[in-house]
């Protein structure tokens, strides 16, 4: 439920959410982007804004488990929803998630700015196929195609790596 | 080096990757100092106007703290020629040029402040073309300039010439002549371009946050341009969100944001957005290259003749001095009787070049490879035996006096042509018929090229070398502090690798600095491929000195008299008598006991390259590095859209030092040179872009990888650490000459310019029919 608060500012929107497992509730405008919120306000400065107009992917956080651009994604629409960021990737102590683990041992960090969107979009398509074993019971052996990872990430843009060891950290985890 | 080697050579994630995947890097765009201001900057809406600027509305806005004006600043002008002022008075010349900055409470105030500030342009029609720019009625663009060439309009130029250029014609059995276009490619760096400026007025001191590459020429470029004392500038580079040249030169935003921290007192914030990121960061130099070559009856290259037009935009930045390594690329690469080179740059009304990765390489390679394919054909010569023909070789000096120590060009590219025979024969690819291109929708062609490139830094300054401090703690921790930069190449990771080789201390121990102007050695910054030769081979010398102290102590502590020790495990074991002692327990007795000495070395590195003469002759690289692309594409005749299937690539890398790290330069150079070749230009029209952002300038993506099958070829270069050579730039530089002549193989065009996108395609498809 959106309440809405007069404040000399202008009109402010209180939202409420679960942000990497907490919940969490804010203030915003009505133009405000999830990525600002995220990042200004929240503090979590691992989510990068790379184009804020939905191009590049770097901001790609999960909401409810699926990937989304966060610089294009109203913060008001997040209320009631599960954001995921990258720091919520990492485990509470303070070890890698298998997507960051296979990110880092297949050498797909280069300067690391895309790397955080690359991550959630990653975790997103495994999440997906999660979610398929459990609600159709399809084998576990079903697993992203090469092609089908390259589709998936054809939103996510890196000018360091070449996309090769990220598709090669998605197929690993896939395996796994 | 006879003795296995431990770590070298070994797969081995990047020291740096953990900060990175999970979010905890700060970047320049995650920087909150205590009470930072926000800057924004006022660009020109024409690129070519008288103007008057009008800032009191401006002033008015409830948090703007300052706005300055060319009139409220006293500053010299920038770039090496100093023909660029920081912020432009009462004209501007390009579509880039800041005309007045803020400094605001909130990155919201800021903007709206900019669309306050009045300014009446008087339009002029500008020039857009740098044939244009050389008529003899055209305005003088530039006004900051000595004038020391002929044409009011001329930037610079560069000469260069080796052999009898007339008997070298004469010898020929055909000669080729073809014009070459280059488009601006742009860097689109993920992070953009961004500076943290804090100003402290009680002792005069500035600290700025920078992702510059080059922090030590930075430090004094903005010091002149500031008139400050450029120790009493202190550049600290948070984790740098791409490079690839850009960040080579400094540009106006930057002495901007460091005015507005001076005026305020206050920290300081800029942030380009995408859009201004497209628009005012410079990009790969744009060139019209002339070219005549020549070849005789048996296939040997005889001459190739030169002549360069630079559109250097309305000021100047590096890309006005490609010619440098571009002459390298007609003059050395592959065995050439003669040379004559001419290039010039032009002001004009665009916007200026820079520096990127391969720095005019890519644009030289991709005339002289296209040249030779149309030599082979001329002559009636295989494009593959044509270039082993005219290979470089070991211990070759050319006529422009680099000297080949080493050398893998023969075998890159017998490599990729075995390989890539291999595979198109099973897939019956490679004969093509003359009419192939109207009988079928998708067709295929293999095109090769190779490339040359510094692989042991570029002396283009007095000095190339870099420093090292090497510490060991009492614990048995070691922290390098290197000269060089971390742009995300793996630079740390390469130096970590080298001092647990040496020091047989685990990875996890050891701890990289590099980011502190007031604490790191000297260097010249990130460029010229040269991080893992130039600072690996000044931490081997520190290595070197720090032993001599730690074997010292160990033999007085052993009680022994032994010269050879292995340092393995965290112990320091003598050869000899095979006693053994920790690392840390030496470290500790030097610290605590007489003479009482830190475990401490320094080290500063300087190849043994020479600084080039006035006619651009001698050997100005530690060493050389060589690669060679075979790439097969296929084209739709029906849309012209091209598509890379295979990549073999085989580089002369020296010596593999982290095989892992090695690929990641391979596959992103590999995929930028993609770009380059088929999708990637920022266009402009009458001297404003039409397309600064990422769903107009066409990036490729995960979807666009092609098979690369890379094979490393190890020349072992005594000069190199563990005989390794520079291998950043390289995979990009070959990429789009193979692709073009693929391209033409596949469909029997002839093309000549960059990108090959599916219009460009298709025109030259129904040319030929």
């Amino acid at each position: 439920m959106v309440q809405k608060i007069k404040k000399e500012n202008g009109s402010l929107h209180k939202i409420s959410f679960v942000l990497n497992g907490k919940k969490v509730s804010c203030e915003v405008k009505p133009s405000a982007v999830l990525l600002d919120v995220i990042r200004d306000v929240f503090e979590l400065k691992g989510t990068k804004p790379g184009c804020n107009e939905g191009e590049c992917g770097a901001c790609t956080v999960l909401m409810n488990g699926a990937p989304i651009n966060s610089c294009l994604f109203l913060a008001v629409n997040a209320n009631g929803k599960e954001i995921t960021t990258i720091e919520g990737l990492t485990k509470s102590d303070g070890s890698l998630d298998e997507v960051q683990h296979a990110l880092v041992q297949n050498g797909a960090v280069q300067c690391g700015f895309c790397t955080s969107g690359m991550a959630m979009s990653i975790k997103g398509l495994m999440n997906r196929y999660e979610n398929s074993h459990k609600t159709t019971g399809k084998a576990k052996s079903e697993i992203p195609t090469r092609d089908e990872i390259k589709k998936w990430l054809e939103g996510n843009l890196c000018r360091c790596t070449g996309y090769v060891k990220i598709i090669d950290a998605v197929e690993k985890i896939s395996r796994e | 080096m006879f003795k296995e080697l431990k770590i070298i050579g070994k797969p081995t994630p990047k020291h740096d990757a953990h900060i990175r995947v999970t979010g905890k890097a700060v970047y320049g765009h995650d920087i909150v100092l205590p009470g930072m201001l926000y800057g924004a900057i006022l660009r020109t809406e024409h690129p070519s106007a008288e103007f008057t600027i009008d800032i009191s509305a401006a002033k008015k806005i409830p948090g703007v703290v300052c706005i300055i004006t060319a009139d409220d600043i006293d500053t010299n002008n920038i770039s090496y020629k100093r023909d660029h002022p920081i912020l432009k008075k009462g004209e501007v010349n390009c579509i880039r040029d800041e005309i007045a900055a803020i400094a605001a409470e909130t990155k919201e105030i800021a903007q709206q402040a900019l669309k306050l500030i009045k300014v009446k342009y008087k339009i002029r029609k500008g020039i857009y073309g740098p044939f244009e720019a050389l008529k003899e009625d055209a305005p003088q663009i530039n006004k900051f300039i000595s004038g020391k060439f002929q044409n009011k309009n001329i930037a610079e130029t560069f000469h260069y010439e080796h052999g009898n250029l007339e008997e070298e014609k004469k010898k020929s059995a055909a000669i080729v002549k073809r014009r070459f276009t280059l488009p601006r490619m742009t860097h689109a760096c993920m992070g953009t371009s961004n500076i943290t400026a804090s100003y402290n007025k009680t002792d005069g001191k500035l600290l700025l946050y920078s992702s510059t590459q080059v922090p030590f020429l930075y430090q004094r470029d903005m010091a002149h341009a500031l008139k400050m004392n450029p120790s009493d500038i202190r550049i600290i580079q948070p984790v740098i969100g791409g490079g690839f040249g850009s960040k080579l030169d400094m540009y106006p935003f930057e002495p901007i944001c460091a005015l507005l921290s001076m005026k305020t007192g206050r920290p300081v914030q800029i942030i380009y957005s995408r859009e201004e990121e497209f628009i005012a960061s410079p990009t790969r130099q744009p060139m019209i290259i002339d070219l005549t070559a020549g070849v005789d009856k048996k296939g040997n290259f005889t001459f190739r003749e030169i002549n360069i037009v630079k559109d250097n935009g309305a000021y100047t930045s590096w890309g006005a001095t490609t010619p440098f390594v571009i002459m390298q690329a007609f003059s050395s690469l592959y065995k050439v009787g003669a040379c004559m080179f001419d290039a010039t740059a032009v002001y004009t009304n665009n916007v200026f070049a820079g520096s990127f990765r391969g720095y005019g390489n890519p644009q030289a390679t991709f005339a002289l490879e296209r040249m030779i394919d149309l030599l082979a054909e001329e002559i009636g010569m295989d494009k593959a035996e044509i270039r082993l023909l005219n290979a470089n070789e070991k211990g070759e000096t050319t006529g422009q006096g680099l000297h080949y120590e080493t050398c893998g060009h023969k075998e890159c590219l017998e490599t990729v042509i075995t390989k890539s025979k291999l595979k198109t024969q099973k897939s019956e690819v490679s004969k093509h018929s003359s009419k192939k291109s109207t009988q079928k929708r998708f067709v295929s062609g293999i095109g090769y090229a190779s490339m040359l490139h510094v692989g042991g830094g570029a002396k283009i300054y007095r000095s190339d070398g870099c420093g090292t401090t090497l510490k060991i703690d009492p614990y048995g921790y070691c922290t390098i502090i290197t000269g060089s930069n971390e742009i995300g190449q793996g630079s740390e990771t390469v130096l970590a690798m080298i001092a647990s080789e040496e020091l047989g201390i685990d990875l996890k121990k050891i701890k990289v600095i590099n980011t502190d102007t007031d604490i790191k050695p000297w260097d010249v910054g990130v460029h010229a491929s040269r991080t893992s030769f130039v600072a690996g081979n000044s931490l081997l010398g520190a290595i070197k000195i720090l032993k001599e102290k730690l074997n010292k102590k160990a033999n007085e502590l052993l009680k022994t008299s032994d010269e050879e020790f292995e340092y393995e495990n965290g112990f320091i074991k003598s050869s000899i008598s095979g006693n053994s002692i920790a690392l840390d327990k030496v470290v500790r007795e030097m610290h605590f006991s007489h003479p009482n000495e830190l475990a401490i070395a320094s080290y500063f590195y300087e190849p043994s390259s020479q600084v080039q003469n006035k006619e651009y002759k001698g050997n100005v690289s530690g060493t050389y590095a060589f690669a060679s692309q075979a790439i097969e594409v296929e084209v739709d005749t029906y849309t012209g859209n091209v598509s890379v299937k295979n990549v073999w690539v085989a580089q002369d890398v020296g010596k593999v030092l982290n095989p892992l790290l090695l690929d990641g330069q391979i596959h992103g150079g590999i995929l930028q040179g993609m770009g380059y070749a088929l999708s990637e230009e920022l266009l402009m029209k009458d001297g404003k872009i039409l397309n600064p952002n990422f769903h107009n300038y066409k990036m490729l993506t995960a979807s666009d990888i092609p098979e690369i099958d890379f094979f490393p070829i190890e020349t072992n270069d005594k000069q190199g650490p563990y005989g390794a050579k520079g291998v950043g730039e390289a995979p990009l530089i070959p990429t789009a000459a193979a692709i073009a002549n693929a391209v033409c193989n596949a469909l029997d065009i002839d093309i000549i310019e960059l990108p090959i996108t599916p219009e460009k395609v298709l025109k030259a498809i129904h040319k030929n029919i």
